[in-house]
């Protein structure tokens, strides 16, 4: 019934893998890339961790962007990997695709990632995010330091254009920290 | 509306609403709350009804009743869940009820875990419950596919009058992807010959699956039910081709393993290895004919589930002459991309 | 012309919702006694046309061939569910759900309070005989202490199996049910009140009120292993007292 043919060709495409604690907003970060890419005409897919997983206090989400129909939804071998707080870095920093980038959180986390065959960057998100306003923005500081990395995934402009679409009406007080922390990150990477 | 982004279940309950389904009787479980939340917001809203049972057995003699009712109904469940739903299956089944029974699987048996897995295959595709019945059994690899084939389970259900599952799975249900909300497929199915309503003016219908009289009643039954199955399996099967013509190797799978297959056949053709992916739509019929002539002269069929090994019987018993070869995936674990490149080419991907 | 006619008055006729057609039940069984008035409920509330009947697993299973009303089958327990499901999609119609002892006490408990407690707006008729009659005379949930069974042969031993169950006082303690009543089908007074209740049980249903129970204690001779008449002098003196009769809820 439906027949198509895979070529091959050199499409872009990025695995994304967020991961903190649980109320770091690493689920809406996950979106916030889905959307902002939707609206600049590419294929996305997000799954979040869930269920017992998720009252354990940690929360990460999977993300794909690419130029074609994404196959699997799946990021075992993330090619950007943002991590929030130590477990996180622990956790996932090894399975970070040789020549990724990993993003972490130098506000939260002490120690910093070991790794010599990737590309790491290291942003006070908590701190910059306070000085924008609130703690709570810290997850648009690493948003703003991955879209600044790696700008094929989405632009400053299409994150921003759907902040009030992504955050809840009860948070969206808050978009105007949000806005600020989102720069701020981008200006830290 | 245009693209929206969209979770599985919840795209499943926006479509099974457009659909025109007003009934949904659910009971909660991990990993497919999101659809019955989502029904319970959005039906009261247009004069459906919502109704959380005591039990997974309640929740589909519910369906069973609202279904003889002459309703558009839907139940949705995980993988324990179904277990227990397969009485009532088998009720439909034998009362020639019409349904959708939504079952996004997760890892077993018993309790298990909340992780997306297949292993339910056997289950939905060769019975489940007691007795000879088939269900319509369709197995979506994306959210645009979860939701597009909501809406064709409530038409396959009303013109055979028979249970189609829609068989997911927990990552698919969570999986959140742009889609577009398909339209009503303006089919209608007059019911008014055999659904309850109060013998108004008429003689009194009966819906019941027993048959004690004489004449072998139950024998004419089930070979009216069998000729109805015969009938699908000629005119029902959908499946999904891709880069099949040159392929020398050919992976088959079905639902979120397909998805990750069609990643192998693009790492594999990048290589320069002529791969194609054959992914059966509906897991029953299974396309079996369709597969016998894809994969004529292939030098190897790869069947990638995540469980131990259920479809690739029945696509053992569809291949002529090519190899067989499987990977599959336990307790809700996925395969990997690299691991199915290495299957076929020997070596790392 | 005659020279005088005769004047036909018409005392008693079949009720027109009642299928003129044997019935399958032993002699001396309650259950076509309660279907009887089951019709002649249904027949002087006018709502023939507008009834659906659910019929359980267990000796009553056929009521459906009997009463000449929309009927549906349910799976063994599962009665007050698939009747939840018809109420929901046809609200004025009116669903009665027929059930035996075991189905409704025992392999369809859940279904039987979760219904009741909804406030499920449909008529329960519990038909408790103290035994499972299809199957062939085992054990009940409402089998008396000491009764035997082909499942208790030496008695029904309380500290083994439990006391019987009593349906009645057990939904009474729910607070959305606004009838129920237990009555029996042992004689004509008895019968006649429970014709009463069944009557009350549908005009709820009629006028959207809500959940109605009416138990009704009714002679299983061949279970029993007794003559008809002796069935009904046992019933009398050995279920009424740990079953008694009377109305616990009319609202």
């Amino acid at each position: 019934m439906s027949r198509s043919t895979v070529t091959g060709g050199d499409a872009m495409y990025v695995g994304i893998f967020f991961a903190g604690f649980g109320g770091q907003g690493i689920i809406l970060a996950g979106r916030m890339v889905c959307l902002a890419a939707m609206g600049e005409g590419k294929h996305v897919s997000h799954i979040p961790s869930y269920g017992a997983e998720m009252r354990g206090g940690t929360a990460n989400c999977s993300v794909v962007v690419s130029d074609e129909e994404i196959g699997s939804p799946l990021v075992p071998r993330p090619d950007v990997c943002v991590v929030m707080n130590t477990p996180s870095l622990l956790k996932f920093q090894p399975i970070v695709k040789p020549g990724g980038l990993l993003i972490w959180n130098e506000s939260l986390i002490h120690s910093a990632p070991e790794r010599t065959d990737i590309e790491i960057l290291a942003v006070r998100a908590n701190d910059i995010a306070e000085a924008a306003g609130s703690y709570r923005s810290a997850n648009m500081v690493m948003l703003g330091a991955l879209i600044k990395r790696r700008p094929s995934v989405a632009s400053m402009n299409a994150v921003l254009a759907v902040l009030n679409e992504a955050v809840s009406a009860r948070h969206r007080e808050l978009n105007q920290v949000n806005r600020k922390a989102l720069a701020g990150g981008y200006e830290a990477a | 509306m245009g693209v929206i982004l969209m979770k599985g279940n919840e795209a499943i309950g926006e479509s099974a609403i457009i659909a025109g389904c007003r009934h949904y009787f659910g009971y909660p479980i991990t990993p497919q709350n999101e659809l019955p939340a989502y029904m319970a917001a959005r039906l009261p809203k247009v004069g459906g009804t919502f109704l959380q049972a005591e039990s997974e057995v309640a929740a589909i003699n519910m369906v069973y009743g609202a279904a003889a009712a002459g309703a558009r109904v839907m139940t949705s469940s995980s993988s324990p869940g179904v277990s227990l739903k397969m009485e009532g299956i088998s009720y439909l089944a034998g009362a020639e009820l019409p349904a959708v029974v939504v079952n996004m699987m997760r890892g077993g048996p018993g309790l298990g875990n909340i992780a997306g897995a297949q292993g339910d295959y056997f289950q939905a595709v060769k019975g489940g419950g007691h007795g000879d019945y088939h269900s319509i059994v369709l197995a979506p690899s994306t959210v645009q596919e979860l939701a597009d084939l909501t809406g064709k389970a409530f038409d396959l259900a009303d013109e055979y009058r028979m249970v189609v599952i829609l068989l997911g799975d927990g990552f698919t249900g969570q999986m959140s992807e742009p889609i577009t909300l398909p339209k009503p497929s303006g089919r209608s199915f007059d019911k008014s010959s055999w659904s309850l309503s109060g013998a108004k003016g008429r003689d009194p219908h009966i819906i019941a699956s027993m048959r004690l009289n004489p004449d072998n009643a139950l024998e004419m039954l089930n070979l009216k039910l069998q000729a109805k199955y015969r009938q699908i399996e000629k005119s029902e099967t959908l499946w999904e081709s891709v880069s099949v013509d040159d392929a020398e190797y050919l992976l088959v799978g079905f639902g979120l393993s397909a998805r990750i297959c069609k990643s192998a056949v693009s790492v594999l053709r990048k290589a320069g290895v002529k791969a194609g992916l054959f992914r059966p739509i509906t897991l029953w019929p299974f396309p079996a004919g369709q597969l016998a002539a894809v994969s004529a002269g292939k030098k190897k069929v790869l069947v990638v589930e995540m469980n131990a090994g259920q479809m690739v019987q029945d696509v053992r018993l569809s291949v002529g002459g090519a190899p067989v070869d499987f990977l599959g995936t336990l307790g809700g674990a996925t395969p990997q991309v690299d691991a199915i490149v290495e299957r076929i080419t020997g070596h790392a991907g | 012309m005659p020279v005088d006619t005769v004047q036909e008055k018409v005392v008693y006729e079949r009720p027109r919702s009642l299928a003129d057609v044997p019935n399958h039940y032993c002699p001396g069984c309650g259950h076509g006694i309660i279907h009887k008035l089951l019709a002649q409920c249904i027949d002087e509330l006018g709502i023939q046309e507008s009834t659906i009947l659910v019929a359980p697993v267990g000796c009553s299973v056929l009521a459906y061939n009997y009463l000449r009303v929309d009927g549906c089958e349910a799976a063994h327990g599962r009665a007050p569910a698939v009747a939840t499901g018809l109420k929901r999609v046809h609200p004025d119609t009116t669903v009665i759900s027929y059930q035996g002892d075991g189905d409704l006490l025992a392999i369809g408990t859940a279904e039987t309070i979760h219904a009741a407690n909804r406030g499920e707006k449909i008529t329960v008729i519990f038909v408790n005989n103290a035994i499972y009659g299809m199957t062939g005379g085992q054990m009940a949930p409402t089998s008396l202490q000491a009764q035997k069974t082909k499942t208790s042969p030496y008695g029904r031993n309380p500290a083994d199996v439990g006391f019987p169950i009593r349906a009645c006082e057990l939904l009474n303690t729910l607070q959305a049910p606004v009838f129920i009543e237990r009555c029996a089908v042992s004689s004509v007074k008895t019968i006649l009140k429970a014709k009463r209740a069944i009557m009350k049980g549908l005009r709820n249903q009629v006028e959207g009120k809500g959940y109605s129970f009416i138990e009704i204690l009714s002679m299983c001779p061949t279970g029993w292993g007794m003559e008809p008449r002796e069935a009904v002098s046992w019933m009398e003196a050995e279920m009424v007292p740990v079953f008694p009769l009377g109305n616990l809820r009319d609202r």
